[in-house]
């Protein structure tokens, strides 16, 4: 057998064919013909894009925007997403080097790590992490390296833990803040100590940072990591507008970054995705131009939701560490006994309630359950009044 | 506070415990805040909006523009709150442009509208003159779409 191609019977490549499917297929299978379920598990806002975003669409769609853009994004929007990333981050990017339009992170995300990632190369993710990332690092040709955190470190990564994992090929560390699922936001104070790391070691940095107008309490927490000084000629910052401005199905992101990243990127989006959706950059500019007042109208619902869920999981027993961004809480189910998965799987069944089992986001994952806030104030009470009936049922197991 | 009065501004059955537990906030800090708000008008009050369409053919709504001669010391507003203690008047404003009053009547049928412009409006003595728009389908009222809501559907029950 040619050694190019170990797996000639099968049809599906072996490179393909080595990402893990997900292990937990009968848990989601079983949500999916599931009526009437209240669902924590979602990932993406329940508000429907503001409408000045949707008009803009619709306008783009009339006059007859139907065409392919510059590979890169049109000129409009990458000159907006310029000016945006300035005011927010205080960092200049210029729209026609430096900025490139993606379909989503998603996208970005896969660019950046087959951009910089040469076979073999490991790639530091803390975790829990977002799903992705794994098996884009393997189609990347990369080594996976999860870091675990823990909820006695808030899930934040701790340098030693990190310096442990440095091999001579440590290439990249991939850092998702506020993150998915924990809802963690790493402090200035540990953003320079990782710079500091990064310096040291001579590493590429991607940074996802899809939630970051999603910060709740003090809005100086929350620090872009490209820039820390010295960071921005290393990072690749990946946002968009999915989650900010509830345009999850339009699929528009970007990526910000150094000139030879961006290139490469560039190159490879070009020959796999052409551009992105072009009524979909007409809304995204909407969005960046007159969004603001939507964005903040969401958080503030997202914010009381917040407050809601924490106070009621805290009631029923199930600790859980004080998310200050993104959507999500992250709780310990230790008490009950129960693996994540069990207990995900029998909320379901006993009380039609979706969460998502914290170890499909990594071993440290083990133990919690995600639960999304982005649902209605009835649902997520309705979920508490079940999930602390399903909790108090259990802890008194004999088990 | 503003969190209070916007949470009550989208829906006014929300009750006190509940607000408390979306703002943070005391229950009783919250019935008092909302007390003091009450006595200060700054709620002005509590209301179902009502589709009254679904019920047969529902009242008939004017707007009726009015220009008015403005008295001295008071200026609009003395003839403004006349016109507008009349139940039939159900918002008005004052307004820039070719007329001074913007009025929204309502009325069970044309024929009660026309008779609150003719026989009572027109007579006041500072009124100048009216003008008279009926309304002929209603869109969007108090910033509630009428028949078209946006429906959430489709949102998978899990996503990453």
């Amino acid at each position: 057998m040619p050694e190019s191609n170990p797996n000639k019977y099968s049809r599906v490549s072996s490179r393909v064919d080595r990402i893990p499917s997900s292990g937990i297929r009968r848990f989601f299978d079983l949500i999916a013909s599931s009526d009437d379920i209240i669902s924590l598990g979602v990932g993406e806002p329940d508000f429907i894009t503001p409408w000045n975003i949707r008009e803009a669409a619709i306008y783009s769609i009339e006059r007859g925007h139907t065409h392919y853009t510059s590979n890169s994004g049109t000129v409009d929007l990458r000159r907006e997403i310029s000016k945006y990333v300035n005011e927010r981050a205080g960092i200049s990017y210029d729209p026609v080097t430096e900025i490139l339009v993606t379909v989503g992170v998603s996208e970005g995300l896969d660019l950046a790590l087959r951009t910089t990632t040469e076979i073999g190369d490991e790639i530091l993710v803390p975790q829990p992490a977002f799903v992705a990332y794994e098996p884009i690092v393997h189609m990347a040709g990369g080594k996976f390296v999860g870091i675990d955190t823990s909820m006695e470190n808030k899930f934040v990564p701790a340098i030693a833990d990190l310096e442990s994992k440095v091999t001579d090929r440590t290439r990249a560390i991939l850092i998702n803040n506020p993150n998915n699922p924990t809802g963690a936001v790493i402090s200035k104070k540990v953003l320079f100590e990782l710079a500091e790391f990064i310096l040291a070691n001579d590493l590429i940095v991607i940074t996802d940072e899809i939630y970051d107008r999603l910060i709740y309490g003090d809005k100086d927490a929350f620090v872009h990591f490209a820039s820390i000084p010295g960071m921005r000629e290393r990072t690749v910052t990946l946002n968009g507008f999915s989650k900010s401005f509830a345009m999850t199905g339009w699929r528009v992101g970007y990526a910000v970054g150094p000139e030879e990243i961006i290139a490469g990127m560039t190159k490879l989006h070009q020959y796999t995705m052409m551009s992105a959706p072009t009524v979909a950059q007409h809304a995204a500019k909407e969005a960046l131009v007159n969004g603001d007042s939507s964005v903040n109208e969401m958080l503030e619902a997202y914010s009381m939701r917040r407050r809601l869920l924490l106070n009621g999981l805290n009631k029923i027993g199930l600790e859980c560490i004080e998310p200050e961004g993104a959507f999500y809480a992250f709780p310990s189910i230790k008490i009950t006994g129960l693996s994540s998965e069990s207990f995900a799987e029998q909320l379901l069944l006993e009380e039609k309630v979706a969460v998502v089992p914290g170890n499909v986001f990594g071993p440290s994952g083990e133990g919690f359950i995600r639960c999304c806030y982005a649902a209605s104030v009835a649902d997520i009470k309705e979920a508490l009044v079940r999930i602390g009936r399903f909790v108090g049922k259990h802890k008194s197991d004999p088990r | 506070m503003e969190e209070i009065l916007r949470i009550l501004e989208k829906n006014c059955r929300t009750d006190p415990s509940e607000i408390s537990e979306l703002t943070g906030l005391k229950e009783k800090e919250v019935r008092d805040l909302i007390s003091k708000a009450e006595e200060d008008k700054l709620i002005l009050s509590y209301k179902a909006q009502i589709d009254w369409g679904k019920l047969g053919d529902g009242p008939v709504l004017a707007i009726i523009e009015v220009k008015i001669a403005p008295q001295r010391d008071v200026g609009f507003d003395a003839i403004a709150m006349r016109i507008a203690r009349f139940p039939e008047v159900k918002s008005m404003h004052l307004v820039s442009g070719d007329y001074d009053l913007a009025a929204q009547v309502e009325g069970k049928n044309m024929y009660d509208i026309s008779n609150f412009v003719t026989n009572t409006l027109s007579t006041i003595d500072a009124v100048q003159g009216t003008s008279t728009r009926f309304v002929l389908k209603r869109y969007k009222e108090e910033g509630t779409l009428i028949g078209g809501d946006d429906m959430a559907e489709g949102r998978l029950p899990v996503s990453f």
